[in-house]
């Protein structure tokens, strides 16, 4: 883990709080979860690392974005929940918008060649 | 970064902690569910973790804000440090908490006295103007010369001087008076301090009375009828605070005034011992009134907004340059005028006392700094291995510094508020002890004052932690690491260091004591100062004569008459006699006069004496010598009371070479015409003022019954034995023969001479007491770098011992060490007391400032007490048995 996607994982730290935030439109979930979903819905090409991931989950509750409250996992263990407040989902429109004007003009200075050539190695 | 967060660290880590658990049954619940092993479950789980230490670490470091916890971090270390040392630390913090605490206590003083303004509106516009006679004129020596040589006012130069100016929004005028206030009620008659002031001086200081209304125009004429304004205490304390007192008349001098107005709480210009209020007008006799030469009244102003002071006071000057020219021909007038702010007025003669004290009171702090500075250097140098240490581990230089500094900041902070509790008993203790203080019930501490303690205490710890933080954290700490008990460079040059802050330390102290040894020579010699009469079993009380019943010659004197029959009949006395004034007990007045025997004085030069009233008892009560002539006679009063006395002074200053008695001295005292009196008698010296030299001065005989003179009268009794206990026995005398004349300053003449050296004996001793602690902290200095040294050149004098050193050699190397820095301080003490004690030479009486005797004698004592500091460390060394102390490491 971690070493061999260093790229991946420095893009990610700009944009954690921003997946972290979308991660949770689909309902509450704690931090293990928001971790495998990541992995999952990016094809397990994104690794959240756990140093990154729980103070991310602080940061996000600490501005208001989300709440959190303790209550028993799929396997009835305790955890801590965290749910998207409104302020968070502002956030999150914000933040996409911002990401998909950031991405078109990644896109637009790289140029469509690169774009079929680039990809992973 | 919230606030919120970095205190909630704490928790947020115990969350987290949960939250990993949770993350690590979850995966491994997962990887079982994968068909893993559950110990390789779980071996997998940990691994897609990672390091759970480091996410902890993660978060926490997230929620911190580094420089608090750094701060905290230094804190508690150095606390920790502290705790491990006790003695040490206690000692440094009662030491600061001295330091810090005498300047915040004059910090205190200094704010309300010198710096606050005055609690009237627009108050930098108020003045105070005096007249001031060019050098070289004749007659200098008109009434009531204040040290800085302004005369007070006449009141017809302060009429001309309002009718002319254009500069001010208003100018008023006011006198010191006093009146006796008739028994009323059951309540003991009494004399109140008043004053007596135009018409205007509350709108011109800005002023609203608490009750009723202030004077008008009106109130201020010959024929208006009697008012008068109470203070506020008066109102209090004697009218139970009833404000239907308004309107109502109140008995003084035997005549109704009816009160008119109380003023506010707050205002106690120009002293708080004033009761009454009176106008000019009414206070004032109608001669006087009209007099260019009696000069005995305040002048204050208001400037108008867009007139300067210079241009003010040169105005005032023009118009009374006017004054001098058509009037200095009949008697003394000031060629021109002097003004200063009002607030420089009241605060006056105080100023330099506070800046010496305030300058001491630094000086202290700064030794004490330097003290604790030593001791830390001394400590620094016992962890100059850890500091090698840390710094090899990779400790910041900055972050070391720190914390360094922070051990010596926390000492502060303790000395602070130690020191601030110490402020506030120094200040009540000050406003208590410290006499004629001007605004001394002002005095109080606030914000202001406890942020000034604040920023002291930083200072401080600043100024004592830099130096050893500098010293043990800079480049070349690491050779720290490969010295050895052995290797004694090192160690050697943080010593000379130590002996310079030493050398500081002493200097600053010799300057001090030199300061306080001066202080304490001219209390000596005001103590021994021969007033010209005895102040032995002396007792005095003052009364004035006043209303109807004493307003013609014959009443007056067969009161006095009929008052020292009496009392010199009562049991225990020696002897009694009046007089308006005994020695000692101030200038009181003067007149001018010239000698018909002798050439005319060109016109505008005006002889003058004191002025005193004698009755003929009065010199032998007083043990005042007779050098020639005779004393008044029982048979000169009334109309045959032609004569004079006059003092040595006098006979020498202006009857050189020829024989006084039978000369005349032409004054216009008795009446407004002038008459020749003859000269009777001459009698020895006495001082008007304890600190002055004596002066001319002139006897005239009390029983001549002359209003303007025989009626403030001194009354003096000399006892066999405790003249105290004839004080209620005299009293109920004056009050057999006029139960409403009231006594007042009922003191021997020991309580008339202390209180005159109280302020000098007061600022002395605390001058003394600050000199002797800073001395005591050099020493304590002095005696910690010795003891460190010798420790630290154990090894070294076994090696001298054993190579046959005498322990006396031993004794004296050590010894020599120890004195240079005390020699060398005192030398630079010396020379900087040269400069400094010129500043106090205003505080001085029979002292020069470069006094030798002084010199020597802080010198010795200050050598004494080095010596004895230096003489342990230095027994101790030469005592060292050389096979321990070669063994030693």
């Amino acid at each position: 883990m971690g070493k061999k996607n260093e790229a991946e994982t420095e893009m990610l730290k700009g944009t954690l709080d921003m997946m972290i935030l979308r991660t949770l439109i689909g309902g509450d979930a704690h931090g293990h979860t928001v971790a495998k979903i990541i992995e999952r819905t990016s094809e397990d090409v994104l690794e959240v690392e756990q140093g990154s991931l729980y103070p991310a989950l602080h940061r996000l509750e600490d501005r208001g974005w989300v709440s959190s409250y303790w209550g028993a996992s799929e396997n009835n263990r305790k955890a801590k929940f965290y749910r998207l407040t409104g302020a968070g989902r502002k956030q999150l429109a914000r933040e996409t918008s911002r990401w998909r004007q950031m991405t078109r003009a990644i896109g637009l200075v790289m140029g469509e060649e690169f774009a079929e050539n680039g990809g992973r190695q | 970064m919230s606030w919120r967060r970095f205190f909630r660290r704490r928790r947020s880590d115990a969350e987290l902690q949960e939250d990993i658990r949770t993350y690590l049954e979850e995966e491994t619940t997962e990887n079982i569910a994968r068909g893993m092993s559950s110990e390789e479950a779980r071996r997998q789980a940990r691994i897609k973790l990672g390091n759970p230490q480091g996410v902890r670490e993660a978060l926490w470091r997230q929620n911190t804000v580094t420089a608090i916890d750094d701060i905290w971090r230094d804190l508690r270390y150095a606390a920790r440090t502290l705790r491990r040392t006790p003695g040490f630390a206690m000692i440094a913090v009662l030491v600061m908490a001295l330091g810090i605490g005498a300047n915040v206590a004059l910090f205190t003083v200094v704010r309300s006295v010198l710096l606050d303004p005055l609690p009237f509106p627009a108050a930098n516009k108020l003045i105070a103007l005096y007249g001031k006679t060019d050098a070289g004129m004749g007659g200098s020596a008109n009434s009531h010369v204040r040290s800085d040589h302004l005369n007070r006012v006449a009141a017809a130069d302060f009429y001309d001087w309002q009718s002319a100016s254009r500069s001010f929004e208003q100018m008023a005028i006011w006198r010191w008076t006093g009146y006796n206030m008739a028994s009323n009620r059951g309540e003991l008659p009494e004399f109140l301090q008043a004053v007596t002031c135009s018409w205007n001086l509350f709108s011109t200081l800005g002023v609203q009375p608490a009750l009723g209304r202030s004077f008008t125009n009106a109130d201020d004429m010959d024929e208006a009828s009697p008012v008068v304004m109470l203070s506020w205490s008066l109102f209090k304390r004697r009218f139970n605070g009833d404000p239907s007192i308004i309107g109502k008349t109140i008995r003084l001098n035997l005549q109704p005034y009816t009160v008119v107005g109380v003023l506010p709480q707050w205002f106690t210009y120009p002293d708080p011992k004033i009761q009454l209020w009176v106008p000019y007008h009414k206070g004032i006799p109608t001669v006087i009134l009209h007099s260019h030469y009696s000069h005995t009244s305040h002048v204050i102003a208001r400037l108008r907004s867009a007139v300067s002071l210079n241009e003010a006071t040169q105005e005032v000057s023009v118009i009374q340059h006017g004054v001098f020219t058509r009037f200095s021909g009949g008697g003394p007038v000031p060629s021109t005028v002097v003004s200063l702010r009002l607030v420089e007025d009241i605060v006056g003669d105080v100023k330099a006392p506070i800046y010496m004290l305030t300058a001491a009171v630094s000086c202290l702090l700064l030794i004490a700094c330097l003290n604790l500075s030593n001791l830390l250097v001394a400590r620094a140098v016992a962890r100059r291995k850890e500091m090698a240490m840390r710094s090899a581990l990779g400790g910041s230089r900055v972050r070391l510094l720190c914390q360094q500094i922070t051990e010596c900041v926390l000492i502060c902070l303790l000395g602070g508020v130690l020191g601030v509790f110490f402020a506030a008993a120094a200040v009540r203790w000050l406003t208590t002890y410290w006499l004629n203080l001007p605004r001394a019930e002002t005095i109080h501490m606030d914000v202001a004052v406890l942020a000034f303690a604040v920023g002291v205490t930083f200072l401080a710890g600043f100024l004592s932690g830099i130096l050893p933080a500098m010293l043990f954290t800079g480049r070349g700490t690491a050779s720290a690491l490969q010295d050895s008990a052995r290797t004694l460079s090192g160690a050697a040059s943080k010593a000379s260091l130590r002996k310079g802050l030493l050398t500081v330390e002493f200097g600053l102290t010799a300057g001090l004591l030199i300061c306080a040894g001066l202080l304490f020579k001219s209390l000596l010699q005001l103590g021994s100062v021969d007033l010209g009469c005895t102040t032995h079993n002396i007792l005095t009380m003052r009364y004035f004569l006043r209303g109807e019943i004493y307003s013609k010659p014959e009443q007056i004197v067969a009161f006095q008459t009929q008052l020292l029959e009496r009392v010199r009949r009562l049991p225990g006395m020696a002897a009694a006699g009046l007089t308006d004034v005994v020695p000692g007990d101030g200038f009181y007045g003067d007149t001018t006069f010239s000698i018909p025997e002798h050439a005319p004085q060109p016109p505008e030069t005006h002889d003058s004496a004191l002025f005193r009233t004698a009755d003929p008892g009065y010199f032998q009560a007083m043990q005042i010598p007779l050098i020639k002539g005779r004393f008044f006679t029982p048979s000169e009063r009334l109309g045959k009371s032609n004569f004079v006395i006059i003092n040595q002074k006098m006979a020498q200053e202006y009857f050189a070479g020829e024989d006084p008695i039978g000369k005349h001295l032409t004054v216009s005292w008795l009446s407004t015409s002038p008459e020749n009196l003859e000269i009777v008698g001459v009698v020895g010296d006495t001082r008007y003022q304890l600190n002055e030299a004596a002066r001319s001065m002139v006897w005239f005989p009390i029983f001549s019954g002359a209003t303007s003179i025989a009626t403030d009268t001194t009354l003096v009794v000399r006892s066999a034995a405790d003249p105290a206990a004839l004080s209620i026995p005299i009293q109920k005398t004056i009050a057999g023969i006029d139960p409403d004349l009231p006594v007042s300053d009922v003191l021997t003449m020991q309580q008339i001479i202390g209180e005159s050296t109280a302020n000098s004996r007061f600022e002395a001793s605390l001058l003394g007491a600050f000199a002797t602690l800073s001395l005591l902290l050099a020493s304590i200095g002095l005696f910690g770098v010795l003891s460190y040294l010798v420790a630290q050149r154990t090894s070294e004098i076994g090696i001298r011992i054993a190579l046959g050193a005498r322990r006396e050699q031993v004794l004296r190397l050590i010894f020599a060490d120890g004195l240079r820095p005390a020699v060398i301080g005192l030398a630079l003490g010396f020379c900087a007391s040269v400069a400094v004690t010129r500043e106090i030479q205003s505080q001085l009486y029979g002292t020069r400032p470069l006094d030798p005797g002084v010199f020597g004698f802080v010198g010795l004592v200050l050598l004494l007490v080095a010596a004895v500091a230096c003489s342990v460390p230095a027994w101790r060394a030469s005592r060292l048995d050389p096979m321990k102390a070669l063994r030693t490491e």
